[in-house]
């Protein structure tokens, strides 16, 4: 297992959460959001297997999150009810139980995909995807230069470009103000969502359909 | 101008840019030590792969008599994002979406070197001969 923090505040912002977890696995930090661009990852947490070949045999994909924050989350004290708990719980069983699966047996693991339904699976970035990518770059490095409000408007451009990315919505928004990420902005964005959902579904076999 | 260029992720310090507009002429020297790209007479070329300039188009990727490149048309016909900060000369040169899709159409996982807590360095491909779960996560 490789877990790479997407954290623009490197270090200082991944820190006291990769202590607090104690890994026994290597923890990255990606200040600039590489991982993400490089594998099409547009929300956290996401998850790609690679084999021992260095070969994707599932693309980039929710890591068995719940969108049930979505109905069943207080929004002022963040308590998710028993449903949505339930609904949490299951999808992470059914993923890390696939996941065990595809440890143990390999390539013979039904949830391990043939090249062809990978390739499927995979969504290729278009020019704009590129070029919000460029944008939170640039904003990136005036940032950690210390030019903090021209670095907003390169991050809004990012927005704009790639309006799916929650990655950049709601890191360049902490950027803004501490808190913002999980504030109004962003409550009034999932809304705005309506039937679309959070987290795209998992094709997985047990995963429930419902978005939870 | 004096300046910072970003090329494919690498952040070099230029000093004899010519700035027009959105384009960034380089002397061929920088361009070789900011960006790996030299003019030959094949068109302008990084390592062996080489691009010809357009014909009829000379005058758009190169001038002064040879001496200076267009990075920026370069980019431009490589399909490459090009972004700049004209306030504080700061060029950033990504990687086309075309290259990206066809790499990731290989199924091959592309390879990235990233730090962990410590500083120590670690690439995806020091992992090769074992089966990797990549997950991202953030604290916002």
């Amino acid at each position: 297992m490789i877990a790479v923090a997407l954290e623009t505040g490197g270090a200082a912002t991944a820190g006291e959460w990769i202590r607090a977890a104690t890994p026994t696995y290597p923890c990255l930090i990606d200040e600039r959001h590489l991982v993400a661009e490089l594998y099409g990852m547009v929300n956290v947490n996401c998850a790609v297997w690679i084999n021992e070949a260095g070969r994707i045999v599932r693309p980039t994909e929710s890591a068995g999150a719940s969108q049930a924050f979505r109905r069943h989350m207080d929004r002022r004290t963040y308590q998710l009810s028993p449903e949505g708990i339930a609904d949490k719980q299951l999808r992470r069983r059914v993923y890390l139980d696939a996941l065990r699966d595809w440890a143990m047996k390999g390539g013979a693991s039904r949830h391990a995909l043939s090249p062809d339904a990978a390739r499927e699976r995979l969504r290729a970035p278009t020019e704009e995807h590129a070029l919000a990518a460029a944008n939170f770059r640039l904003g990136q490095h005036l940032h950690q230069q210390g030019h903090r409000e021209a670095a907003l408007s390169y991050f809004a451009e990012a927005r704009r470009l790639h309006p799916e990315s929650w990655n950049y919505k709601r890191q360049t928004w902490e950027l803004e103000e501490r808190g913002k990420a999980a504030g109004p902005e962003f409550w009034a964005a999932v809304d705005a969502l309506g039937d679309t959902p959070y987290y795209p579904r998992v094709e997985m076999e047990g995963m429930p359909p419902s978005a939870g | 101008m004096h300046g910072t260029l970003i090329y494919r992720e690498q952040p070099a310090q230029i000093s004899r840019a010519a700035v027009d507009g959105d384009d960034l002429w380089l002397s061929l020297d920088e361009l070789k030590t900011a960006t790996g790209w030299e003019l030959r007479p094949q068109g302008a070329c990084l390592g062996d792969l080489c691009v010809p300039i357009p014909a009829g188009r000379e005058a758009e990727f190169v001038r002064d008599g040879g001496t200076r490149l267009n990075l920026t048309a370069l980019g431009r016909l490589l399909g490459q994002p090009v972004v700049h900060d004209a306030a504080r000369a700061v060029w950033f040169f990504g990687e086309a979406a075309r290259a990206r899709a066809s790499g990731l159409s290989s199924l091959e996982a592309p390879d990235f070197t990233l730090p962990d807590l410590d500083g120590r360095l670690h690439s995806l491909s020091d992992y090769r001969g074992k089966k990797v779960f990549l997950v991202s996560w953030a604290s916002w």
